[in-house]
């Protein structure tokens, strides 16, 4: 879908981006992970040209982005910034039909596009009419998703798009964002400083610094499977956690006891990740929690212990740094 | 208190129509200005925020035009563009520049980037992300700068009058020239007023929400314009030749206002300096002028001065006024001073101050080479019998009056001489003279009568028919109250006259203000 090769832009004498390669395949999430100055928004500006690179060649389906129009281009590649970007003199309806707009749609194809976000985003018709600056910074941040999203682009970049909210607001993004059906058809690169959130809405991960990727990845490869230093360094912080939000209840399988209760209670998927599971439990005595392993059909019911042993075997078996 | 303000309003009702017409032409100079500044203005600020280097030197070039004095710019306009109301407009718009340059630019680099660069990333050309992002965000600083500009232009409008561009200098100026208050304040209020008014509804403009604005941005360039179109109205009506007074002569009982009771005179009138009037009758701008008699400039310019047949003007006759006790302490002095009497007719007089102002000879040269002329110059007999203290007013043609009593007071007779020129205005030589620090200067007829003795409005209507009546009052009361001689007078009379081209005047076959009247009420 997307293929970089050999991406160079430099700042006066500084190369911001050396030589950087990768490839984003049809509704995956990449996330560029790095800190400040690592070149990762940089990168991600070349994919719509709002920075030209001095070298190095980018295509989207195919086609050269460098020989196209970057009108055009951008048009049709969504875009979501940090600090949301909304026009302070448009309203919110105004805002999400720039591209719309743009694309000279009519009004009635505009109005029920914009009507089907709203329920799809959580927003109320209400705030229609309102100006951004009378909402607040979450929903400005579900509008600026939503003015990325108007015209269904298959393509979205998003540039720290949760940076500037708060803890509690940008976790319930988060848990939205990974439902929300209109993401899951979509191409994304995702730029952030934030591990876990990297972690948590990205299939791969691109760490970066100075200009280059260090090392690219699914989240488990590189929590258990680090190519240096500086990439176990960069997750060690936060290591626990990471490692529960990577390791997925299919990777502990094998090491979960078999046999089901026939219980009411509906099963989770096998597909959730550890962290997801742990959450679940209410810590009752005695209680069991069903999961389904779409693979084989087959249903484990597991306790607390269980699972907890299920997940030091596994640990076990990963290979030591 | 009570009085003076009845009397301003009394003014203001009085020249209703006058006043009227001065607004309108302020707020039209305002805002043809203003609306030429904002053609100018806003498309140079957006374009030196796509090329920043040339920002500094744009907004230099802008400041240094600010600090350019207004009366310096307006002098700077006249080669270039002539009087009236071009080089007014280009003078203003000038200064209305800076602050909508400056504001333009400070507004557009103010716009938030991640708003610009959402903008773009939407996929917005550059165009639609000025017009549609840019502009309408930076609207309320560029606002602020264009009411800043109306508020500077209303201000500095007034100057307008000196170059013939009309507006409510007209009463200011025009009120400072004749110390009349009321004329001051007719000008004075309605144009703070102004500045108030304007500001006030800007600022309206600025606080509507960006929604409003936008309605706002579209009805802006009408109002403008109707606002300017005001300049034109009170010249629709104009006749066949143009006039230019000074600020002084419009509001003179002696001058403009006696042509219309008097002559009936009507003419399209503009106010204007003395210092450019006379270039602008030259070069066809103005047809008749008010001036003085014996002004160099009259023969510079080829102009004639027209007779006043009515008697509008009161004679200004020069001759010399002396100490009594200088008359006696010198005996031969009387004698000698009146060997000038008569020699001197108005256009010789013109002849000779145009030989000082325009040839830039010294007015000794001048003085020694007429009296040389006239066979009435003797070499200096070096005397020793006492010092003669000769006073001048700061002016051309008191410089060579003074030198050629000098060079006769020498030569005939056994004093010598100290002269004391260049004393200021009427009052400091006539304090001069009475204070016993000089012994005479050659004073006017009509300086005396109207400044010194201040005599009043019904005695000046009564001596205006004859140059002698004023002469013998004159002379008759600085007897009585200060003890000081009129010897006789020169022969020229410097007095204000209306003057016309020389060629003009003779197709038209006007020679005097009778004439004018005629030739104006014709069809």
């Amino acid at each position: 879908m997307i293929k970089v090769e050999q991406l160079v832009k430099a700042f006066g004498a500084t190369k911001a981006v050396d030589g950087i390669s990768f490839e984003v395949a049809e509704g995956e999430t990449l996330a560029l992970l790095g800190t400040s100055g690592c070149g990762k928004t940089t990168t991600l500006k070349m994919l719509n040209r709002l920075i030209e690179p001095d070298s190095g060649s980018i295509a989207i389906n195919g086609k050269n982005i460098l020989e196209e129009n970057p009108e055009t281009l951008r048009r049709g590649i969504g875009y979501v910034l940090q600090n949301n970007g909304l026009f302070p003199h448009y309203t919110v309806a105004e805002n999400i039909a720039i591209v719309p707009q743009l694309l000279k749609w009519d009004k009635a194809k505009t109005d029920k596009r914009i009507n089907e976000l709203l329920e799809k985003l959580h927003l109320s018709k209400e705030y229609l009419n309102a100006y951004p600056s009378e909402l607040s910074g979450g929903q400005q941040q579900r509008i600026g998703l939503a003015r990325a999203l108007i015209a269904d682009p298959p393509v979205l970049l998003m540039d720290e798009p949760f940076g500037a909210l708060d803890n509690v607001t940008r976790s319930k993004i988060h848990s939205e964002f990974k439902v929300l059906d209109e993401l899951k058809r979509k191409t994304i690169i995702l730029v952030t400083h934030d591990v876990q959130e990297a972690f948590e809405l990205a299939g791969r991960i691109a760490l970066m610094d100075k200009g280059k990727i260090v090392q690219i990845g699914t989240p488990a490869e590189l929590l258990f499977n680090p190519a240096n230093d500086f990439v176990s360094d960069f997750l060690q912080e936060q290591r626990l956690q990471l490692e529960f939000k990577a390791i997925k209840i299919t990777d502990l399988w094998e090491h979960l006891p078999k046999g089901s209760r026939k219980t009411n209670t509906s099963s989770l998927s096998a597909e959730s990740d550890f962290w997801t599971v742990l959450e679940q439990f209410r810590f009752i005595k005695g209680e069991n929690l069903n999961i389904l392993n779409q693979q084989n059909k087959e249903v484990k019911t597991i306790t607390f212990e269980a699972l907890m042993a299920a997940y030091s075997q596994y640990k076990n078996l990963q290979p030591h740094e | 208190m009570n009085e003076q303000q009845q009397s301003l309003w009394g003014f203001m009702s009085q020249q209703a129509d006058k006043l009227g017409v001065q607004t309108l032409q302020h707020i039209g100079l305002t805002f043809i200005s203003l609306f030429i500044a904002v053609l100018i203005g806003l498309p140079l600020g957006i374009y030196i925020t796509r090329k920043k280097s040339l920002s500094g030197l744009v907004l230099g070039i802008a400041g240094i035009l600010q600090t350019i004095p207004s009366i310096a710019l307006l002098g700077f306009m006249i080669p270039l563009l002539g009087i009236g109301a071009k080089p007014a407009i280009v003078a203003l718009l000038l200064y209305a520049l800076l602050p909508i340059i400056r504001n333009t630019y400070t507004g557009i680099t103010g716009v938030d980037a991640t708003v610009k660069e959402a903008a773009v990333a939407m996929g917005m050309s550059k165009w639609q992300v000025l017009f549609k992002v840019e502009l309408p965000l930076a609207m309320p600083v560029i606002l602020a700068g264009i009411r800043t500009a109306t508020v500077i232009n209303v201000g500095v409008a007034t100057l307008a009058s000196y170059i013939a561009a009309g507006g409510l200098g007209e009463f200011i100026f025009g009120g400072i020239s004749l110390n009349n208050t009321n004329m001051i304040l007719a000008g004075a209020i309605p144009a703070a007023l102004l500045a108030i008014i304007f500001d006030f509804l800007l600022s309206l403009v600025q606080k509507l929400n960006f929604k409003k604005i936008k309605g706002a941005v579209k009805i802006a360039p009408v109002a403008l314009l109707i606002l300017s179109c005001l300049y034109f109205i009170p010249s629709a009506y104009g006749s066949k030749l143009t006039a230019g007074f000074t600020p002084e002569f419009m509001g003179r009982q002696d001058g403009n206002l006696g042509l219309q009771s008097k002559y009936g005179l009507k003419i399209h009138t503009i106010v204007i300096s003395d210092a450019v009037m006379y270039k602008a009758a030259q070069e066809k701008e103005l047809d008749v002028i008010s001036g003085y008699s014996t002004d160099g400039r009259l023969k510079a310019y080829d102009l004639i001065v027209l007779d006043d047949d009515k008697k509008i003007f009161p004679p200004y006759y020069a001759a010399p006024v002396v100490r009594e006790d200088a008359l006696r302490k010198f005996p031969e002095l009387e004698k000698t001073l009146n060997l000038l009497s008569g020699f001197i007719t108005d256009s010789i007089m013109t002849e000779l101050n145009y030989k000082t102002d325009y040839l830039h000879q010294s007015p000794e040269r001048v003085a020694k080479d007429f009296l040389v002329a006239k066979k009435l110059y003797r070499a200096d007999k070096g005397g020793k019998a006492g010092v003669v203290r000769i006073g001048s007013k700061i002016f051309g043609e008191q410089y060579i009056l003074a030198s050629m009593y000098t060079m006769l007071i020498k030569g005939y007779t056994n004093y010598d001489v100290a002269t004391k020129t260049g004393l200021g205005g009427t009052k400091i030589v006539f304090d001069a003279l009475t204070n016993d620090q000089i012994d005479f200067y050659p004073e006017y007829t009509g300086t005396g009568l109207l400044a010194i003795l201040q005599a009043p409005p019904k005695t000046v209507t009564q001596l205006q028919v004859s140059k002698d009546s004023t002469y013998n009052y004159v002379a008759r009361e600085f007897e009585k109250r200060y003890q000081l001689k009129w010897l006789k007078p020169i022969g020229f009379n410097n007095a204000y006259a209306l003057m016309m081209r020389e060629k003009q005047a003779k197709e038209l076959h006007i020679k005097t203000i009778s004439n004018l009247k005629r030739y104006l009420d014709s069809k």
